[in-house]
Parts: structure tokens; sequence; C-alpha cells
């Protein structure tokens, strides 16, 4: 006890030593049920190790189980604040094993659906990571413009998070009427409201200060980190998978790929702010490119046809019933199909073993390949950078434990 | 696949170096090579997995920086091993391949963590869900399921419901 009261009176002779703090499983800065440990020397982190799992379902597992398209509404609860990337990514792995190419109109309303898919994504990123940091403004004016994206979303497929949109060979429905001008609309003010962001966040005193050269990773660092989407593109490695390899009609769409010089948490912050920018853009010109047409391909074995035809039909009856109760055959093989969704690469490997269920499916799911970041950038960095630090990777849980 | 319709597939092929210049290099450590809509797979000798993996990491020609993906299957009951598949990518060259080593039950596979840090992660997952064993991982545990978990959920023989215990209670009867 006197030894202790001679430390306290006594600067010179401060001693300290590691401790060990647990953040999570339940803290409203870890964007989910992630329990992390850090190890700590005074305020400073020397290893931070993320503990993961709480959130995991099964959900390759269940995919084994199941027809090839019954899995589509499963993939809504990976990333749930971005559901049509994660449609895309998984009809399009089975769309490449069965070797299906899909009709124009269809690509380019995929296109539209994942870059509006993208600003509510990004949107809630840079709307929680304010909220993290003390900036609660920013989630507010962030959820008014998500609110409005979800709104055409409704449009669409009637859901406002779990939507279920894309189906193997195209899409549940066309555009509704009255979306196109409604999203016109929506892409015209939006820009605008960016730069509303951006007068609250990026010449923010407090946010320079919380974010600049906070989280800094190397390109190096982070290509062997496996980072991707813009926790890679902030340390300035230039890869879009969007650009890299063109899927849907990427190829005939003009867009820049924002990229950062430090590799700190700001410039992970203006990747994604340019980010919504870009996909803004994205938006208006695949909508005067589109052409009309159908959005489901003819292949009566795969894709099921018109709700109509259904009803008043037999042969149309027959193949609806068949791929209801049997699903289809898809040869053997395995494809590995990947695109850039908001929080980085989302690659989906699947197997065939030559049944209507999928031998293994495995999803690649960048939030949680991401997190392998959040030790490198937070070590020697204080606690409350760590908060920064989870927001700039911006993690969805969903994912991250599958 | 026949080794003349991978010659014919290897003309239409966009990146030929793929197959020739890793068959040339590795063509003892290879066992087989296929190419199913454009993607190139080459199964490796076990023990040369991580060679390999260095080798077409700095190899100039290849540069595959980038480990998209490492995944553990199950291969039974088809057949009597486990598969580890790793998805790689070059960000210099954009090119893509697939390599695949073949173990069985109690044999281990060599540890990719120190040609990609990434595969830290991915190999934990592999062995919570599969359970293969790396060897020379520096931390190998558990990543999804709890540390004291019993078995291996994504292999074949495990259960869909998982088993019964006090906290499932409709899960299937253990052996």
């Amino acid at each position: 006890m006197a030894e202790t009261l001679d430390i306290r009176t006594d600067n010179t002779e401060l001693t300290t030593r590691e401790i060990t703090l647990n953040m999570g499983p339940q803290h409203p800065s870890t964007h989910g049920v992630m329990h992390l440990i850090l190890h700590l020397q005074g305020e400073k982190i020397m290893k931070a190790e993320p503990d993961i799992g709480y959130l995991h379902r099964g959900m390759e597992k269940i995919a084994e189980n199941l027809l090839y398209g019954q899995f589509v509404p499963y993939t809504d609860r990976l990333d749930y604040l971005s559901s049509m990337t994660n449609n895309l990514g998984y009809v399009m792995a089975v769309e490449k094993l069965v070797g299906l190419e899909i009709t124009e109109r269809a690509k380019y309303i995929r296109v539209i659906v994942s870059e509006l898919s993208r600003i509510s994504s990004h949107l809630l990123a840079v709307g929680a990571w304010g909220l993290d940091l003390g900036a609660i403004t920013m989630v507010i004016y962030a959820f008014r413009e998500r609110e409005m994206v979800l709104d055409l979303f409704e449009m669409l497929c009637g859901a406002r998070l779990t939507y279920n949109y894309m189906k193997i060979g195209g899409l549940r429905g066309d555009l509704p009427p009255g979306f196109k001008e409604k999203c016109a609309e929506f892409i015209k003010i939006f820009p605008k409201r960016v730069d509303e962001y951006e007068t609250l966040l990026t010449g923010n005193r407090i946010w320079l200060q919380r974010n600049k050269g906070v989280g800094v990773i190397s390109a190096k660092d982070a290509i062997d980190l496996g980072l991707t989407g813009p926790s890679l593109r902030g340390s300035g490695v230039k890869w879009d998978i969007r650009k890299d390899e063109p899927y849907l009609v990427y190829d005939r769409l003009d867009f820049d790929v924002p990229v950062g010089t430090n590799g700190d948490c700001f410039d992970r912050y203006m990747c994604r702010v340019t980010e919504m920018r870009q996909a803004a853009s994205i938006i208006s010109q695949a909508l005067q490119q589109i052409p009309d047409g159908p959005v489901n391909v003819e292949a009566p074995d795969i894709v099921s046809p018109p709700r109509q035809d259904v009803y008043n039909n037999m042969e149309a009856l027959i193949h609806h019933f068949k791929i209801v109760s049997h699903g289809f055959k898809a040869p053997v093989g395995e494809v590995y199909a990947s695109i850039e969704a908001p929080k980085g690469e989302l690659g989906y490997y699947i197997r065939s073993d030559g049944t209507e269920k999928p031998f293994r499916v495995k999803i690649r799911a960048p939030s949680f390949v991401n997190l392998q970041g959040i030790d490198p950038m937070s070590r020697g960095a204080y606690f409350a950078d760590v908060v920064s630090v989870i927001s700039s990777l911006d993690p969805v849980f969903g994912e991250v434990d599958k | 696949m026949e080794a003349n319709e991978i010659e014919k597939e290897n003309v239409l092929l966009e990146h030929p170096v793929l197959v020739q210049k890793v068959k040339s290099r590795f063509g003892k450590s290879i066992i087989e090579t296929a190419i199913f809509r454009g993607e190139i797979t080459h199964v490796i000798e076990t023990k040369d997995i991580a060679d390999v993996c260095n080798f077409l990491k700095y190899d100039l020609d290849f540069q595959f920086n980038f480990l998209s993906d490492l995944i553990g299957v199950d291969c039974r009951p088809l057949n009597s091993y486990f598969e580890v598949v790793y998805q790689l990518y070059s960000i210099p060259h954009k090119y893509r391949i697939r390599l695949k080593v073949r173990v069985k039950e109690g044999e281990n596979v060599p540890s990719v963590t120190s040609v990609w840090r990434t595969a830290n992660f991915a190999e934990r997952e592999a062995f919570d869900m599969v359970g293969v064993v790396f060897e020379g991982h520096p931390d190998l545990k558990r990543i999804y399921m709890p540390p004291d978990w019993e078995g291996h959920p994504l292999r074949r023989d495990y259960p869909l419901v998982g088993y019964k215990d006090q906290y499932n209670p409709f899960g299937v009867e253990k052996k």
C-alpha cells in the first residue's frame, strides 16, 4: 500500500502495465456485434484483435441445402445495407455457372440499382461515422437522402431493406411507371446534397483532426492484407472491378475511380464522398442509355415465365412448376464471380456437382477481409482513434459473420 | 478435361501464360489443369503450394499480389479428400487464377500467411468450417464458432440443424 502511494506522489517513477480492454460485442461504435480485444499501454493501442462470429448464421451451409434460386433472398441478409449488390454478385455467379447471358435492359437496370445501393450504403457509412465522432447532424442529413433511395427501391420491389429484386436470368420486375422520372429527380438534387455534407465535414476542424493521419496504411500493406473498395483506394491503389474487369455495362459508362494519397481515415472518407458523386453520374448516364426490351432471358428451364403466361398457358405453367419445385441442374464445374460492392470485392465461389443444389458456395465478404486492417491501422494510435478506424472500414456484421 | 481439349481452349485463352509458364515451371507439382468458363484451375501437390504461391506473387510475368479468397471444400462423399482453393488476382496484370490442393483427413497444408497476410483470417475460417489444418499459421484458432465448439459445420457429415444440446433442442442426436 505504501509503495503504491509513493508512485503516485513521485511522477518520475510512474509505472504502467499493459491492460486488456474489451470493446463490444455490445458497443455503439462497433457497427454491430463485434468484440474487439484491445491491448492498451496507457491510452496507446499495442494490439487490436477482432473477435467475430456473434451473428454467424451458417449461410454457406444453408446454401448447400437449397436450390440455386432459393438462396437469393438469403444473400439480402449478408450486407443488409446494400442488398442489391449481394443479390447481383450471387446471380452473376450462377449465371456464369450455367452460361446465361442476360438481356441488355436487365443489365442497365442492374447497374442503376447497384449504384443506388452504393449511394445508400456510403450515406450510412459516412452518417454513422459522423455519429461516432460526434457530428450528429451528418447522420440526420444522410438519412434524409437514404430515405429517398429506399423510396425508389420500394417502388421497384416493395421492400425497403431486403429487396430480393434480382433473380437468376434477370429481374423480378421491370421498372415501374414513374421510376425513371423519380430517379432522375433524385440524381439531379443529390450532388447538391453531397456539397452539404462536405460543408459539414470536409473542412471541419474537428473532423480533420480526428481523421487526418489516423489509421494510416500503406498501399503495399493494404494489398497484402486484402483490403478492397474505398479502404484500398484510400491508400492510392487504383483498383476497381467495375473498371478493371468490367461486368454488366460499366465499360460503356464514363466514370472516375477516386483514390487517396495518404491512406488515412480522411482519404477513405473522401473516396466514399467522391464515389457517391460518381455513382450519381453513372445512374444518370444509364438512365439515358437504357434500351427497351424484356428484362428476363427466355430460358424456360432456368427462368420462370412471366406471371401472366403462367395463368393462361399450359407450357408456361409446367415450366413454372418445374422451376419452383425442382429447380434446374447446373453443369459440373466451379466458378468465381466478383463485383465491386460498396465495401469492396464481393465474390461468390460456386462449385456444382451437376445437381439442382450447389455443392459448395463460398462468399468472399469484403467486410470480413477488411476487418483484418483494424490491427495494423490502430497500432500505436490512441484509443479514441479506434472508433475512426472502424468507421472508416465500414464493416457490416451480417456480411462479416455470414 | 482431356489434354487435347485443354490445348484447344488454350488457343482461345486470353492469357495463355497462366497455363504455359506455370506448367513449364512447376510441371512436376501440377497434378491437373482445368479450364471452365474461361477460369484456369491448377491442382498443385500439397507440399509445394507455398513455393508455387511465392513464385506467382514475385515473378514479374504474374505478380499475383492479391489473394482474393481462400476456400475450404469438403469433397466427400464423391471423393475422399478435402480441397483448399486459392483464388488469386494480379492487380498489375489483371489476371485471375485458381490453385487447389487436395488433402486427406489428418494431413496438413502449408500455410500461405507468409506470402499474403490476408490468408490469416481466411485460413482460420477454413480450419473452423471444414477442419483443414494449416502448418505454419501464426494463430490457428476458430473464427466464427466459439473456441469450445465440437466439429466443423461445413463438413458433409455435420447436420444442417446442428447437434442436440441444451441450447438446440431441435438438433440431431449425437451418436
